[in-house]
């Protein structure tokens, strides 16, 4: 084969049986894919949640990850959400005409490792070539199927007056992880994107307690709209302190250069939850001895009060509101 | 007006500097501040140095927040 | 963080909360004249830390802000002209012109590219030699420096198509407008820091000579800010007015001699045209001949429509601390940041913007 896509790659001859059968099938093999059939066919009985995503980060390789990773944990974390284990995906890939074969190969690599990880299976594909300059070198879109146990009930409406709200870990990682491969922001450092897949984390915190009421993980927009989003859709207040959200000093660092909030920036591999209050303790110590939940914490509490927004009580002691992120994330000069 | 980080010097070159800020590290010119050393602190502001921070003065403004937060205790 | 961290101590913090508390018995107003200090403010929630007898009014010192809407409308006619890119930093790209905005330029094919330093705007231009780029040149006196920079730099390199529309503004004229103009009457001024690095403290002497007014220069972590205040504070009571440095680490009162020789190398000063303010002489700097090839404004021309303000903004009132953003009737409803009507909505520095993202919850019925 060539070293980079070729338009005909897409169309559905040869060569695009050959991307298939040499690119994807050898990494991602399993018995409802490999069958290549138009479909894929399984079996699930009981409530089942189907999510889907599309994936247009840029760069498409950053530290900690790549598009194709992200785009298998982003649809897994979505299924674990809302209390589902993640079962199977679909992948489908637009690839822009000259895109390097070899950084396809590392991207495929990448999607097997996290898919392996995730214990979960792509068992249905599709790619498609357009020509250059028509995709920023490649979009990939998940959707993915998963099943919820009887008397799981995890819904961003749920939460109540004296909930806990929990976070898994430190905020900013993937955001700034991002920006700094961005050109003209030219800083470095050893952080990496915190992308993750939650589900076994979320699976053990299930085992733990029953009354887990909402779930979200934390992406674009931040913790900041992510919890405002939970006071919204549950029509309560939500207060949490400045110095229980737990922050790299490297993730300081960048957004004290950049001008920008840390609680706005997005976040890969992080959770929110809110539970009720007396299982709070027992699922944080729980969370703490997963990986990716070694940095979790309270960080506040529902309230009745000013109900769909967010207050933050600040490091030197006054409150203030915390809102969602408008616009874009822009470093200011300011 | 204006963003401007306090970074720390770690090596120079010509009329640029490496800087660093708990672990990330940027490159910046220091046009402005020549006369800035190695282990130094300046005031990061767009990709340019402006300022040479005075540590004895950080010291002295400290100590002064430090009697006034007692001081104010004893009312 | 070394130099941020030490200055953002709660125990500190309420030491000198509770002094000035003490020490407080008129009631004062001060303004701060600074972008980031409006930012910090509401951020660190220092209304709520100094006692009520201290007002503190925010002024026209975010650069975004003050940019007038026809100079914003002549950088997004110069957007669509052929071969053309702007560079800018990112606080501009979402200002709603009379018409349009950068963003929405750029949406409509303008090639319109955020930058963080002057720097950047160079390398874009070396790197795409057949284009013309622009970089809109805001800020006041601490960028100034920055951009003068990026003209030596372009000039040293034989840069040929590197452009610098100058819309940079001073401080201490508009400190001198609007306390001409009466409209608010201040106590003290809580005078920028960054600025003061490059400015040094002689050019704020005429504030308290002629006006009787306090003037602090102010570092922006919280610690930095209550010092200012209780310095501000100390000042009033006693009846004194005379420039004070309560960020000594930073600025030093002759300033950054090397920044403003190259300021005044490449600039020369002359009127500007502040939204919500008008023309304030002395206040602007332009390019001078010398270095005329740079100039966007001598290099390009475009025809504008007569520029336009929209109905019912109140940025001029704010920006001159004529009136809170929660007294202008747009606030929280026509005007939110996805849907800004005027500039201080938008810029995170605005105090529109800050209001809105850092609002204390006594106002909570407000939004």
């Amino acid at each position: 084969m060539d070293d980079s896509i070729l338009l005909a790659h897409g169309s559905g001859g040869k060569l695009s049986h050959e991307l298939v059968e040499k690119k994807f099938l050898p990494f991602l093999a399993n018995p409802a894919l490999n069958k290549l059939d138009d479909s894929a066919i399984f079996e699930a009985s009981g409530r089942l949640a189907f999510t889907t995503d599309g994936y247009v980060v840029n760069p498409i390789f950053f530290p900690g990850g790549d598009i194709g990773k992200l785009a298998v944990c982003g649809t897994v974390n979505d299924l674990a959400m809302n209390g589902a284990k993640p079962l199977y995906l679909s992948l489908s890939a637009i690839i822009e005409e000259g895109f390097l074969l070899s950084e396809l190969e590392r991207i495929v690599q990448s999607i097997k490792k996290a898919v392996e990880e995730a214990e979960v299976s792509i068992i249905t594909g599709d790619t498609k070539v357009v020509n250059r300059g028509q995709a920023d070198k490649l979009f990939i879109t998940t959707s993915g199927v998963g099943i919820i146990s009887p008397g799981v009930d995890i819904s961003g409406a749920n939460a109540r007056a004296g909930d806990k709200v929990l976070l898994s870990g430190t905020i900013g990682d993937h955001g700034i992880a991002i920006m700094s491969q961005r050109a003209g922001l030219k800083f470095s450092m050893t952080l990496k994107s915190d992308c993750a897949p939650l589900n076994k984390l979320v699976s053990q915190m299930l085992d733990i307690s029953s009354r887990i009421h909402c779930m979200r993980d934390p992406t674009r927009g931040g913790l900041a709209t992510t919890l405002n989003e939970l006071a919204r859709q549950s029509k309560v207040g939500i207060v949490v302190e400045e110095t229980k959200i737990p922050v790299k000093e490297e993730v300081k660092a960048a957004c004290e250069l950049l001008g920008l909030d840390p609680i706005y920036v997005a976040n890969e591999g992080k959770l929110v939850a809110i539970v009720d209050p007396a299982d709070a303790d027992k699922i944080l110590a729980r969370m703490r001895k997963n990986r990716y939940g070694r940095d979790a914490a309270i960080i506040g509490e529902v309230t009745k009060e000013h109900p769909g927004k967010v207050v933050m009580k600040t490091k030197l002691g006054p409150s203030r509101i915390v809102d969602m992120l408008s616009g874009e994330l822009l470093p200011r000069i300011c | 007006m204006c963003l401007a980080v306090p970074v720390k010097i770690v090596s120079l070159d010509g009329d640029e500097a490496e800087t660093e800020i708990a672990g990330v590290r940027r490159r910046v010119s220091i046009v402005f501040t020549p006369e800035a050393k190695v282990g130094d602190y300046v005031l990061l502001h767009t990709g340019y140095a402006i300022g040479v921070i005075d540590e004895a003065e950080a010291e002295e403004t400290l100590k002064l927040l430090e009697e006034i937060a007692s001081l104010s205790e004893v009312h | 963080m070394k130099f941020i961290d030490e200055y953002q101590d709660s125990k500190l913090a309420r030491g000198l909360a509770r002094k000035i508390a003490q020490r407080s018995t008129k009631t004062i107003r001060v303004m701060e004249f600074c972008g980031g200090h409006t930012h910090a403010i509401l951020r660190y929630g220092i209304r709520q830390l100094v006692p009520k007898t201290v007002e503190m009014k925010s002024g026209p010192g975010c650069p975004v802000c003050v940019t007038a809407t026809a100079d914003l409308d002549k950088a997004i006619a110069l957007a669509h002209l052929p071969d053309v890119i702007i560079t800018t930093f990112g606080d501009m790209i979402r200002v709603p012109g009379s018409y349009s905005s950068l963003q929405k330029a750029k949406a409509e094919g303008a090639d319109v590219r955020i930058v963080y330093s002057t720097t950047d705007a160079v390398e874009i231009a070396k790197a795409n030699p057949v284009k013309s780029v622009i970089f809109i040149g805001i800020g006041f006196e601490t960028t100034a420096p920055t951009i003068a920079a990026s003209i030596l730099k372009a000039q040293q390199e034989k840069i040929e198509n590197f452009y610098v529309l100058s819309l940079n503004k001073l401080t201490p004229p508009v400190m001198k407008a609007l306390l001409d103009s009466g409209e608010v009457k201040l106590d003290g001024i809580v005078c920028p820091g960054h600025v003061s690095v490059i400015i040094g403290s002689h050019p704020y002497e005429f504030i308290p000579k002629d006006y009787g007014v306090a003037c602090v220069i102010s570092g922006f972590e919280p610690l930095d800010i209550l010092l200012c205040i209780d310095k501000l504070v100390e000042q009033i009571e006693k009846g004194e007015s005379k420039v004070e440095i309560a960020y000594p680490r930073g600025v030093k009162p002759e300033g950054n001699r090397k920044a403003r020789q190259l300021m005044e190398d490449i600039f020369k000063i002359g009127e500007a045209n502040w939204r919500g303010i008008g023309i304030v002489p002395q206040s602007g700097l332009k390019i001078r001949k010398k270095y005329e090839q740079f100039d966007a404004d001598k290099a390009f021309s475009v025809s504008l429509r007569p520029p336009r303000e929209p109905k019912g903004c109140r940025c001029g009132d704010v920006i001159r601390g004529a009136a809170t953003p929660l007294e202008c009737k747009l606030f929280g409803k026509a005007c939110t940041p996805e849907s800004p009507v005027g500039p201080c909505m938008v810029s995170s520095e605005g105090a529109c913007a800050a209001y809105y993202q850092y609002g204390i919850p006594e106002n909570l019925q407000d939004f």
